[in-house]
């Protein structure tokens, strides 16, 4: 596996995200605020770019470099997943102040006490995986 | 000697970059991954790591072929190596939160005494002494355990619902970033009160 693009593609992700301030707790503070366009701007710039992307992969039927036509898998139909799911979530990016990228990122620029944070993370997916059976989905 | 153009093109990328900069760039690293036939999804490899630490003995959900998934953990080490980069090389000589004069403001409200422009990057409580206290600890491990646990009960975070999800038109993934906010909403305004 040819690994060194991935690393470049995960380069790209860190220095954009620490360059326009999407790692600050203080932006994610203010976005749930709305005290500025500056989150929201990323994130509908990003879903607009991202849906003429996925259009023209579709329209164009393009392959990919294993040589298989993209595709898109839709997701499972349901409310309760989701919905929890990510009301969890939201209540700790918001309380942290990062998401799972972001938590990368202040590591590699010198926060090392985010390898605390990626371990509790760690125990809040296993915990997951051992209550699933148990979740409504 | 350093050509001219050299020198402004490294003062141009030191600026904070504009949403619209940022975006587009996220856009970019989803259609890169799309095209070597991958999905954008950093939480996945939350999962990932706890496969690889042999938590299949525990759980069926992580009994999968987590060695295939070697190149999402690439990212997540490029994405460290991006912080480092970043943060040492072009950060601009500012570590500040260019946040409006409005959260200056409400940060006022919990404590944080900023005047314009000098909001911190990151707040002072990520560090080894905060974990030691009560808040710090909330902070730190109980909002890694929510994110770890949300993204995989959601089956996605930020990346792989808000922008892969909704990129692809998603249903669920719309949910899912309703769920995001209405979390981040409660936790901003309902609860910061009470812990600040």
């Amino acid at each position: 596996m040819k690994i060194s693009k991935y690393i470049f593609v995960g380069i790209l992700l860190g220095v954009t995200l620490y360059k326009a301030e999407a790692v600050s707790w203080f932006r994610i503070y203010e976005m749930f605020h709305f005290q500025s366009f500056h989150m929201y701007g990323i994130i509908f710039s990003a879903i607009i770019a991202g849906v003429g992307i996925v259009q023209a992969i579709k329209r164009t039927h393009m392959k990919s470099t294993e040589g298989r036509e993209i595709v898109f898998h839709p997701k499972d139909r349901s409310i309760p997943r989701y919905l929890i799911g990510g009301i969890i979530f939201g209540l700790g990016w918001a309380l942290a102040g990062v998401c799972p990228g972001p938590m990368f990122i202040l590591m590699g620029s010198g926060y090392t006490v985010f390898i605390v944070f990626l371990a509790a993370a760690m125990a809040g997916t296993f915990a997951y995986g051992l209550l699933r059976s148990r979740l409504p989905h | 000697m350093v050509p001219d153009f050299l020198i402004q093109f490294k003062e141009f990328i030191s600026q904070p970059w504009p949403w619209w900069v940022a975006g587009p760039m996220i856009a970019l690293i989803m259609f890169i991954l799309l095209f070597f036939g991958k999905e954008f999804g950093i939480s996945a490899n939350l999962r990932v790591m706890c496969a690889a630490d042999g938590a299949g003995r525990f759980a069926d959900f992580f009994n999968f072929d987590w060695q295939s998934q070697g190149w999402n953990l690439m990212v997540a080490l490029g994405a460290m190596f991006g912080g480092y980069i970043a943060s040492h090389y072009f950060l601009g000589g500012s570590d500040v939160a260019h946040v409006s004069a409005a959260t200056v403001e409400s940060l006022k409200e919990l404590g944080f005494n900023y005047g314009q422009g000098e909001v911190p990057l990151v707040p002072e409580f990520y560090s080894w002494e905060s974990l030691f206290t009560l808040r710090g600890l909330i902070i730190i491990v109980g909002g890694g355990f929510l994110v770890g646990f949300g993204a995989r009960y959601a089956g996605g975070c930020t990346s792989g619902h808000a922008i892969s999800g909704l990129s692809a038109l998603q249903l669920p993934s719309l949910i899912a970033v309703v769920g995001f906010f209405i979390g981040g909403l409660v936790m901003t305004h309902l609860v910061f009160p009470i812990l600040f």
